[in-house]
């Protein structure tokens, strides 16, 4: 079949690192994500087919970490992660033999590799040791792979159709039409980042959540504080105007120009500004940039012993943690999803959420183009300046075949 | 002999008039045979003696005793002095103030008082720079009193030291600085530059609290006041003279001493900008040409410091002291025969160019607030008796109106334009919505008591300065601006002067009638 695919190419990708600082075009073209024909994966299961399933695309979102992988920023701490050559793809709706529809939750867990659940119940992302992600599993046939989308054995989204697991995939109803459900697994990021807020907002008086950055994440984690942690007054910082019209669309209680964020988290919790940070702050501060800048602000602007709340991917930055050392800020990583405890005790999967949230928000409107496969270098262009061209969520679309 | 103020009728010969923009002039054609320009009238010659004229006023004063019969050993002496908002541009040293106060402090030695407090009556505006102070008063009183605290700088949020003298019988409570209060005699030495300022204005704004001062600094008294130039029609001054009663009835003994300067503002090589534009030689047309280039040249933070370096060789045309409003009206008539310029009828627009400093910006940025305040604010209410543009006119000035803000001097000027100008640019809404919050925000007091920022409420009061303006004209379009600042300002941009006038045609039609407010240097049109 014909598909998206990366193969280790140091040349490539920096070539690509390069080339992105000219344009996504160029970044899209020379770097190391090549338009193949593939062989059709052999089922990941090895001997035991069982829960297994062919999952054939409809729609594949492209996300910020495939565009650093495309555009060579990746950080390296991935490598030992992934296994090579894989197809991209991880935000999915799909299609199963059987003709139902489902939404990936694309790690590759414990269930899919043959291994016990760390606890009943558990998610694919839950656990406390990440051993079995590095290593191939069942008999070898599933390799290396923090999940689909960076595994060599399972394909990925950006292709016809590739193999999940079944512990990766929920079913969804009828009426939900695939544009709201290639933001699933986005939304369902942004309402773990969320959740990860909650703990320093229970208890707390007025507690004031600051988002720094509305792209899809930003949008993500607005949405799934409104939703979920609804006791906390978000402010938003948005860079373009059409991201600021969106986080006000789903909720947020003040948005303003990013570049005003530090004064606006100030005008809702008083103190004041000293050397360039506040002395009080947000309670949190979920940073859906990920950049220098942005955790730096986001550590600036949150209260001593306040947290921090890194929903974009930071790669490799450079930080002074006095800082953060002395008003004992916490920074705490939100990678993924998994099992939820809600502020009431209830325990949920993050994906159920997010499914509830996405029919909750409609979240189709944060979809703005779709592309077919072969317009990938116009498709990751798009999504690389998505917020200078007005767009929230670029993906492809895969639906001709039915 | 100057040569009076007048108003020039513009026809195809007139040559293009110019207009400040900020830190940079332009040069600009006005439509002939249907605009007019109001010229200021040439400045006024200057006392040759000044000390000698400042010892006259003071030993035969308006009303009052003779400074030195008012001077006894153990007495409490206060001499309050205007902060750095006047004059502008800051005058060449020495300072009127300083040659006022150097008077008054050897009057002082002469009758054995040794109790003697310099306060700067700054009210809710920034605290000077040192070097500010050492400008005004000159550096042997500076080292004299400020080592010893005894030179000093109003504190309106300073409640221990604070003092209520009494009610006007509107309410209105007249809270003023303590030690003013407590004094036996409060000398006040004003430099007086336009008419709205001086008189009882000058105690109970400058050291007072900022309870006091919200009593006639808001939109409602503001929007009342027609014009800030002329007293008697001025709601904001009527509140004032309320509260100078009380204070003439139960507070310290004041001896004012007021000043007036002539209008010669600009030195070589900037003397072009006095001048008017038909009678430029060539000489004139290559300066324009060479300072217009080389500023545009300029970064911008050069180019406000080039500007913020001019210093204006005014002359001081009068002196006068003793009772407060007695000297007052004296110093009016003297203002007056400076900037008067008989003016028949309205006009469908007013253009006006906005330079790059106004009251609020000494040595500071021109911020997209203070634009405001200085064009519908200061510039707007240069009249007497009517607006030069008609109710419902259009306003048309000229300034790059960059979002740009001096942190360390307005700090609430750049929340409040994040905050409350994207909620409303009404008066009257964001007075009652939003004024409380910033007044009593614990950043912006520590900064205004402790560091060079205007006090919390500032941007409103600048913002309410314009109340009267905003109210009047139907648009206000800023030429050349940044068009995101100008719209959040409730203005409407546009990129030159002819797009302007084509913006304002939606209002005013396709031939208004124009008036062109020529500044440099200042006027009040009395408008018949």
């Amino acid at each position: 079949m014909r598909a998206l695919q990366v193969r280790r190419n140091i040349a490539m990708l920096g070539m690509a690192r390069i080339a992105s600082a000219v344009s996504p075009v160029m970044a899209a073209k020379m770097g190391p994500l090549e338009m193949r024909t593939v062989d059709d994966p052999e089922c990941p299961g090895g001997t035991n087919a069982e829960g297994w399933h062919r999952v054939h695309t409809r729609l594949a979102g492209i996300c910020g970490s495939d565009i650093a992988l495309v555009e060579g920023h990746a950080s390296t701490y991935f490598e030992d992660w992934v296994s090579f050559p894989f197809i991209p793809g991880h935000e999915v709706v799909g299609e199963l033999d059987s003709g139902k529809r489902v939404v990936l939750e694309p790690v590759l867990g414990h269930a899919a590799r043959g291994l016990p659940l760390p606890f009943a119940g558990a998610s694919p992302a839950d656990g406390d040791d990440y051993a079995h992600l590095a290593m191939d599993s069942n008999g070898g046939a599933l390799a290396t792979g923090i999940q689909t989308g960076f595994c060599c054995s399972t394909g990925g989204g950006w292709a016809p159709w590739f193999w999940a697991h079944e512990s990766q995939l929920h079913h969804i109803d009828d009426d939900m039409p695939d544009e709201r459900a290639v933001l699933v697994e986005p939304l369902a990021g942004g309402i773990h980042a969320a959740l990860l807020a909650q703990p320093s907002t229970i208890g707390t008086e007025n507690p004031v959540v600051a988002v720094l950055g509305a792209g899809t994440m930003g949008l993500a984690a607005v949405a799934g504080l409104k939703r979920y942690v609804p006791e906390a007054r978000v402010v938003v910082g948005a860079r373009y105007p059409h991201q600021q019209a969106y986080a006000k669309a789903l909720g947020a209680d003040v948005v303003v120009p990013s570049g005003e964020l530090q004064r606006a988290v100030r005008r809702e919790v008083g103190g004041m500004l000293v050397g360039g940070r506040l002395t009080s702050g947000a309670h949190v501060t979920i940073d859906a940039v990920g950049s220098n800048a942005s955790v730096s602000d986001a550590l600036g602007m949150t209260k001593p012993r306040g947290r921090v709340v890194l929903l974009g991917m930071p790669g490799e930055i450079t930080l002074d943690l006095t800082g953060l050392w002395h008003r004992e800020t916490e920074l705490k990583g939100a990678y993924t999803y998994g099992t939820e405890t809600l502020a009431d005790g209830r325990t949920t999967s993050t994906f159920d959420l997010a499914i509830e949230a996405a029919n909750y928000f409609e979240a189709e409107r944060l979809l703005s183009a779709t592309y077919p496969l072969a317009d990938h270098v116009d498709a990751i262009a798009h999504a690389a300046s998505a917020g200078r061209r007005g767009a929230v969520k670029i993906a492809f679309d895969m639906r001709e075949r039915s | 002999m100057p040569r009076p103020g007048f108003v020039l009728d513009v026809d195809r010969s007139t040559p293009p008039m110019l207009f400040w923009r900020g830190e940079n002039f332009s040069l600009e054609r006005l439509p002939a045979d249907r605009s007019r320009v109001i010229y200021p009238p040439e400045p006024l010659a200057g006392i040759e003696d000044v000390d000698g004229a400042i010892r006259n006023a003071l030993l035969n004063p308006m009303d009052a005793e003779p400074l030195p019969t008012l001077l006894k050993p153990d007495m409490k002496l206060t001499i309050c002095f205007d902060d750095a908002s006047l004059s502008l541009p800051k005058m060449r040293q020495p300072d009127t103030r300083q040659r006022i106060i150097e008077a008054v402090l050897e009057m002082a030695a002469a009758a054995g008082v040794d109790d003697v407090h310099l306060i700067a009556a700054l009210g809710l505006h920034r605290r000077m720079h040192d070097y500010e102070l050492k400008h005004v008063l000159g550096d042997r009183i500076f080292d004299a009193f400020h080592p010893r605290g005894t030179l000093y700088q109003h504190d309106a949020e300073d409640y221990d030291n604070l003092a209520v003298i009494g009610e006007t019988e509107e309410g209105e409570i007249l809270e003023i600085n303590k030690r003013v209060a407590e004094s036996d005699l409060v000398v006040y030495a004003n430099v007086n530059q336009v008419a709205m300022d001086g008189g009882w204005k000058s105690i109970t704004t400058g050291v007072a609290s900022y309870r006091c001062l919200s009593f006639h600094h808001n939109p409602k008294t503001l929007q009342n006041t027609r014009s800030l130039m002329d007293r008697h029609h001025s709601d904001l001054h009527k509140s004032l003279w309320r509260m100078g009663k009380v204070l003439r009835d139960s507070g310290p003994q004041v001896f004012t001493v007021e000043t007036t300067l002539n209008t010669d503002t600009f030195p070589k090589p900037f003397d072009f900008l006095a001048k008017r534009e038909w009678e430029w030689n060539a000489k004139d047309r290559a300066t324009y040409l060479a300072t217009q280039k080389s500023l545009s040249a300029m970064p911008v933070k050069a180019r406000r410091k080039v500007m913020h370096n001019i210093e204006s060789p005014y002359k001081m045309t009068s002196v006068q002291a003793g009772f407060t409003p007695t000297v007052h009206e004296e110093t009016l008539k003297n203002v007056y025969a400076q900037h008067l310029v008989d003016v028949e009828g309205q006009t469908d627009i007013l253009t006006m160019g906005i330079p790059y400093i106004c009251p609020y910006n000494p040595e500071g940025i021109m911020n997209p607030i203070l634009v405001m305040c200085m064009g519908l604010g200061y510039l707007f209410n240069m009249y007497r008796g009517k607006p030069l543009v008609r109710e419902g006119g259009v306003i048309i000035m000229t300034h790059p109106t960059y979002p740009d803000f001096n942190p360390v001097h307005h700090p609430s000027y750049i929340d409040f334009f994040e905050e409350v100008l994207p909620d409303s640019t009404n008066p009257a809404v964001m007075s009652e919505k939003w004024e409380k919050k910033y007044a009593e925000d614990e950043w912006y007091r520590h900064l205004y008591r402790t560091g060079n920022a205007y006090h919390g409420v500032h941007p409103f009061y600048a913002w309410y300065w314009g109340a009267h303006g905003q109210q009047h004209a139907s648009k206000v379009i800023i030429v050349g601006g940044d068009a995101a600042t100008v719209r959040r300002l409730g203005f409407t941009p546009a990129s030159t002067m002819n797009d302007a006038f084509e913006i304002a045609s939606d209002v005013v039609g396709r031939s208004p009638s124009i008036t062109h407010l020529h500044v440099p240097s200042v006027l009040v049109a009395d408008v018949k």
